[in-house]
């Protein structure tokens, strides 16, 4: 085991430092730079800028410069909001951002696992139609869809709920279901057919025929094979939710991180282009290595040497 | 063999399957019973009904599947129209059942301890932790597993075939029931595993004294194991007779064609194996005749059009085929040429 760990911590670094090359290499590749503006701006300045920044130094030299300010954990300085840092986004954005993020995850989780369990058990019966007829809605309208029409009903007619802003708690309830939406009927579906994949093992027949009740059968033997694929997908989703969903965040107004990714990208904000994608990476590696540790609990089958 | 011995007794059993592309009438009313301490093998090819039968007798069928009719005695008490709790307190206590594929039928994330152990939790719900673990243990000195208490925290994938399927009988013994339901127990074996496996069940079987209702393709290993036969085919009993007779004087052309498809270790190695052409009935629609009149070699006009009889050949010893009827043809009539051979 601990072996194993050795080599899979080696083979996240090695993840990163190639999504971080990537990057780097894709983000000089598009034209324009952080200084590109419609403004005329004196020669003297852009020079100045660039020295001061080391944009001059070649750019394997800046690539690595920067690598090893992200090993210090320092992602650099913004180059388009001045006096701010990358690491100042992400401490400032991802409060908001993974408070979203988390809430949504339970909320997911709460409803898309007893929806999927009821949807299998009922399966061919009006129960589940409903349930899968909700759940192909989820995962087809998208999350700006939902969100305008929440905004409409919650908040425009009915009043209950504000349109923007986190100030209160009532602030996460729309942005929670507008992005859980797909989550919820993704992880449904997944849920029922996996659950009726594995209620039609033999497993399950040799149980039924110790004369155990039918509940002790789905909740004993059923549900824990049945879990296994929902967990594989677990890790990405967590990742997903709590980074954000730029397009939420926006509709919403929350002063999450997802707004300066992609202002970054249009502005050509090199530094905060790259803390951004390696923040994330990082977070969608470490999820995937947390769900791999999952399996070892859940399935004795699976040992890592 | 006395009424009053018997601990199944099936009557007229009817199972079919709604499919889509209709009713699949799997088993058309069967009759049979089993004695205590009997053993009983049920021999068919794929389709012939037998799984579907002994999954009727546990009301364990899947999906669509429903009994249609007829009567299922268990120790003289009628299990049709039980509810699921009564069927469930039968189950596993009364008649447990072994199944044909161990790889498969074992929870892959339970301890093969967990797993008979709560067969005995099932049917004694305040057995404690001590107790269910020494029991679990004496069963598994009982189907000969080594080192049982090492064993017993151990997981399905950590054990081979024969020790799973050791594992499974282990499993339908440990509330000690009057039936066990074997339904091919050794068809996913490799043939050296098989022997121990029927060798151990023969052993069980005198130790412990139950029944058994042995299901297989393979009227070999009923030799070994069963007392008597029933041989079905497209979801009737075709030939009912005693080990003894179902090899020294078949009364089923089907019977004749299984027997003569089992190969012989002494045969000239240029003579191929003896296969039944054809393939077995649709039972969407089942023919109107005898099921095996369209494969076999004797078949004659009222075979394709009217189902024959239950025919009494002996004590013991049932037949449904035309040519036993007392007006059947002479010639080209293997059982009335074999009659006369011996008169």
């Amino acid at each position: 085991m601990g072996k194993y760990l050795v080599k899979r911590a080696i083979m996240m670094a090695v993840t990163l430092f190639m999504i971080a090359l990537l990057t780097f290499s894709l983000m000089h590749i598009v034209p324009g730079g952080p200084f590109t503006s419609d403004k005329q701006v004196s020669q003297a300045v852009l020079d100045a800028m660039t020295k001061k920044y080391n944009l001059d130094d070649p750019l394997w030299k800046q690539f690595f410069d920067y690598i090893g300010g992200v090993l210090r954990f320092d992602f650099g300085p913004s180059y388009k909001y001045q006096g701010k840092t990358v690491n100042d986004f992400i401490v400032n954005g991802m409060p908001y951002t993974a408070t979203l993020g988390m809430v949504t995850l339970v909320f997911v989780l709460l409803i898309s696992i007893p929806m999927g369990i009821v949807a299998a058990l009922k399966n061919g019966r009006w129960q589940d139609m409903v349930l899968m007829t909700v759940a192909t809605f989820g995962v087809t309208i998208p999350s700006f869809v939902i969100a305008t029409g929440l905004m409409y009903i919650f908040s425009y007619k009915l009043g209950w709920l504000p349109t923007y802003g986190v100030d209160s708690w009532k602030g996460y309830i729309l942005p929670m279901i507008a992005m859980g939406g797909y989550s919820i009927s993704f992880l449904a579906r997944l849920m029922r057919s996996s659950l009726l994949e594995v209620m039609g093992q033999d497993y399950i027949r040799t149980a039924r025929a110790k004369g155990i009740s039918e509940f002790r059968v789905v909740w004993k033997h059923a549900l824990r094979n049945a879990l296994i694929p929902v967990i594989t997908v677990l890790g990405p989703t967590i990742a997903n939710l709590l980074t954000g969903s730029f397009v939420i965040e926006k509709i919403f107004a929350i002063p999450g991180i997802g707004g300066y990714f992609v202002n970054s990208v249009t502005q050509r904000d090199y530094t905060t282009i790259m803390g951004m994608t390696i923040f994330y990476a990082a977070i969608l590696i470490a999820m995937i290595f947390i769900v791999d540790l999952f399996y070892c609990l859940i399935d004795p089958r699976i040992k890592y040497e | 063999m006395d009424q009053k011995e018997h601990i199944l007794e099936v009557r007229d059993l009817q199972t079919s399957f709604l499919t889509s592309t209709g009713e699949v009438k799997a088993v058309r009313g069967i009759s049979f019973d089993i004695g205590k301490g009997e053993s009983v093998g049920i021999v068919g090819e794929s389709g012939s009904g037998k799984s579907v039968t002994s999954l009727s007798v546990m009301q364990l069928l899947a999906g669509t599947g429903r009994i249609t009719g007829g009567s299922v005695k268990l120790n003289g008490e009628e299990l049709i129209g039980k509810s699921k709790k009564e069927m469930r307190a039968i189950r596993g206590k009364q008649v447990a059942m072994i199944f044909q594929d161990p790889m498969t039928s074992l929870n892959p994330l339970l301890t093969v301890g967990d797993q008979v152990g709560e067969m005995l939790w099932a049917h004694d719900k305040n057995i404690t932790k001590e107790d269910k673990k020494k029991r679990v243990i004496e069963l598994f000195n009982l189907v000969r597993i080594p080192e049982p208490e090492k064993r017993y925290n151990c997981y399905p994938h950590e054990f081979s075939g024969g020790m799973r399927q050791r594992v499974m009988i282990a499993m339908a013994l440990a509330c000690k029931p009057d039936l066990l339901i074997a339904d091919e127990p050794t068809t996913a074996l490799d043939v050296s595993i098989q022997d121990q496996i029927l060798k151990l069940m023969r052993s069980i079987q005198q130790e412990m004294g139950m029944s058994i209702m042995f299901i297989t393709h393979d009227l070999g290993v009923v030799a070994e194991l069963c007392s008597r036969v029933l041989v079905m085919y497209g979801g009737l009993v075709m030939e009912e007779a005693s080990i003894f007779d179902v090899f020294e004087n078949p009364c089923h052309p089907y019977t004749m064609g299984l027997i003569a498809s089992i190969p012989d270790i002494n045969q000239d190695k240029n003579k191929l194996l003896q296969p039944i052409p054809g393939s077995p009935p649709d039972m969407v629609n089942p023919p109107k005749g005898c099921p095996f009149a369209p494969r076999c070699p004797y078949a004659c006009r009222i075979c394709l059009e009217e189902l024959p009889p239950v025919m009494e050949v002996a004590e013991g010893h049932k037949s449904r085929c035309w040519l036993l009827d007392k007006d059947a043809p002479a010639k080209d009539n293997p059982f009335k040429q074999r009659k006369e051979a011996t008169t």
